[in-house]
């Protein structure tokens, strides 16, 4: 029999019990809402989790040192790293070709340094580290609750304060935005060859210089972004390719005055963002083979993904139970079915329908009821979540918390609980379909 | 019995027996029935209550198998079938009616037409005129959209001839077509099926009804205790 003949016989069959067989289905449907609410608490916490680590900025970044580096910074490193590529320099043309790497979204040093600010208008100076901030920071969470802007440009002569030490600079904060913020910092510059500095040879050195920028306030940020990957706390924010061209005095410059030549700079590390975590370890691979030493956090997440699996995993194991005593009414119904229809079926076979057609009638009937619930299910489960979701952040709000998304059902979730709806459902039928395809069609004509 | 029309039969049965176990009792509904039924011919199963009639014709439908012996229906041993494949010879084959109409009470009489159509596989393009073929067959076109709840004893089994009709079968097989039904009515049955045969139609009918058979059958056999006892030509 053909599919579109099946579908219709079984929606013909099912329209005749409906009552039983909606009630049937309503089972389904609560069996599969109770697996869609659990599972989508997982999903819905592991998101959660998941987002707030991934816009921290730590999981899809990748430390790159040149190997030298490396191989002092991680012994496992060193052991991994013994008899591959030789360690070569982090200069502009590695940062060159990482840049052009698969999958790498920025490529940027760490500028980190101490200057003297003040306000365009007063004379008292304050000693704040200032960070380079490169444009993905804009992704941050740190900027969620950014007042005014964020830089216009990545070369822009702005910058952002941190909220407490722009309160220490004025008593309202929110009006150093658009104001005047003047940045004295101390340059590093290659002292030339007449005193003393021989670039290509074995000498060099360079001299300290005191500098002033003026850079306009364009925003506020409460908190520092990417603020777990340093000890010092940055204050003040200015776009990352401006802090570059300052080429001001870093804590490391000394050691960089003894390792490298002015001709030819090298960075202590890089920072290299991926389009996603996932990506961070094919990534990895690919900078050692260019003879870089690296370094993620993203193994830490490890453990973190396993513990979700077995939350998950839990939870649809109790969200199961109920579609596992759904699947029994199933099976009662359709062998109430049979009973009913057992002289319908030796008619049937009587006209030359086959055990096979039989036993796929009861299978598509099955698998109707099944996906019916499952999408009553889902819709169901959907509709729970979002109560939950709706009373969860009306106490976050009392607590005054920003609004979360607890519960959360994802496509794939919605099709896989559909999808298992069916399977359960076609599970169920195997036993009825059998023995409705094995009735004797003479003593099914004959049944009253 | 004719030895030429058993080597040259539309359906054959060599010592087809049929035996139910009831406890220790062992039934023996058909008990070693060998004949042959020519292309063309219409032929009444005659005998009393449990004489056997009804399961020869459900051996002979492919409907059930034998205990022992051999069916052969144009040319193919029933009893060495699968189920597949007896369900394949009851689609195109043989058409089947009962006494009881056996019609699905919940289709229209144009579905419960259709439904043989549907096991068959047959294009949905060619079903509604093949329907219209089998109804106006049976004169029956202008009930089409009738359950068989609001049809009478005859319509219905008009409707059941269309049914076995549809996959234009070459044998008709029918069980008691009159039994239910009243005299006049019953006739106008046997007529129909009379004509079916006059138009090539291979026809085993089981009946109670003597005097039917003697006027409509080309051959009346006989069945007591599962066993054939006559075989000949009505008077």
């Amino acid at each position: 029999m053909k599919a579109h003949d099946l579908l219709d016989l079984a929606a013909r069959n099912l329209r005749e019990s409906l009552l039983r067989n909606s009630l049937t289905t309503l089972g389904i449907t609560v069996g599969v809402a109770s697996l869609v609410a659990m599972l989508s608490l997982g999903v819905g916490l592991q998101e959660l989790v998941g987002q707030r680590l991934s816009r921290s900025g730590l999981f899809d970044t990748i430390v790159v040192f040149s190997g030298q580096e490396g191989r002092r910074a991680d012994p496992g490193e060193r052991r991994a790293r013994t008899g591959t590529s030789p360690a070569r320099p982090l200069d502009q043309q590695a940062r060159a070709e990482i840049e052009k790497l698969p999958n790498v979204k920025e490529v940027f040093p760490e500028v980190r340094f101490v200057t003297a600010v003040r306000l365009g208008s007063e004379s008292g100076a304050r000693y704040p580290m200032v960070a380079g901030l490169p444009p993905s920071a804009r992704e941050n969470e740190a900027f969620d609750t950014l007042q005014g802007q964020f830089f216009s440009a990545p070369e822009a002569e702005e910058a952002i304060l941190q909220l407490d030490f722009a309160k220490d600079l004025a008593e309202n904060p929110t009006a150093l935005v658009g104001q005047e913020l003047v940045l004295q910092y101390a340059e590093r510059k290659p002292l030339p060859e007449a005193a003393g500095g021989s670039p290509d040879g074995e000498d060099w050195g360079f001299s300290v210089l005191r500098r002033e920028k003026k850079l306009r306030i364009v925003g506020l940020i409460e908190n520092e972004p990417y603020a777990g990957r340093n000890f010092a706390r940055g204050r003040v924010f200015i776009p990352i390719r401006l802090a570059e061209t300052l080429n001001a005095l870093q804590p490391s410059s000394l050691r960089d005055a003894l390792r490298t030549s002015p001709a030819r700079p090298t960075y202590n590390s890089l920072q290299v963002r991926v389009t996603s975590p996932t990506q961070v370890q094919a990534t990895q691979d690919a900078l050692k083979k260019m003879g870089f030493s690296t370094f993620s956090i993203l193994d830490a997440t490890r453990n973190l993904r396993r513990f979700f699996v077995i939350v998950d995993l839990f939870l649809g194991i109790f969200g199961s139970l109920a579609l596992a005593v759904a699947s029994l009414g199933i099976i009662n119904t359709l062998v109430m079915a049979i009973l009913e229809r057992r002289r319908e079926i030796g008619i049937m076979k009587a006209l030359g329908a086959s055990d096979g057609d039989v036993k796929k009638l009861f299978f598509t009937e099955a698998a109707v009821m099944g996906f019916a619930g499952g999408v009553a299910g889902v819709t169901l489960g959907w509709a729970i979540g979002r109560v939950i979701n709706f009373g969860t952040n009306i106490y976050l709000r009392q607590r005054e918390l920003p609004p979360e998304t607890i519960l959360s059902v994802p496509w794939w979730l919605a099709l896989a609980a559909i999808a298992f709806a069916i399977l359960v459902s076609l599970a169920s039928g195997i036993y009825p379909a059998a023995r409705a395809a094995k009735l004797d069609p003479v003593q099914a004509l004959r049944y009253e | 019995m004719n030895n030429a029309v058993v080597n040259g039969a539309a359906i054959r049965t060599e010592q087809v027996h049929r035996h139910y176990r009831m406890g220790p009792a062992v039934i023996r509904a058909v008990d070693g029935i060998t004949l042959g039924i020519g292309q063309g011919e219409l032929v009444a199963l005659l005998g009393s209550s449990g004489s056997g009639k009804s399961t020869l014709l459900n051996l002979i439908a492919g409907l059930d198998r034998p205990t022992s012996g051999a069916v052969h229906v144009e040319g193919r041993n029933l009893a060495e079938m699968t189920s597949e494949e007896l369900a394949r010879y009851r689609r195109h084959t043989v058409g089947m009616v009962f006494q009881a109409f056996n019609l699905v009470p919940s289709m229209t009489l144009e579905e419960n037409v259709e439904l043989p159509l549907r096991f068959a596989e047959v294009e949905r393009s060619e079903r509604a005129a093949r329907v219209r073929e089998a109804v106006e067959r049976v004169r029956l076109a202008a009930r089409l959209a009738h359950r068989p709840s609001e049809l009478s004893g005859g319509e219905q089994q008009r409707a059941a001839l269309a049914r076995a009709l549809v996959n234009r079968p070459s044998i008709l097989l029918a069980d008691e077509p009159t039994g239910n039904l009243d005299s006049r009515t019953g006739e106008e049955i046997l007529n129909l099926i009379a004509e079916l045969n006059q138009s090539g139609m291979t026809v085993v009918m089981v009946t109670h009804e003597r005097a039917l058979a003697e006027r409509y059958a080309h051959r009346i056999l006989f069945l007591s205790d599962g066993k054939l006892v006559n075989d000949g030509q009505p008077l």
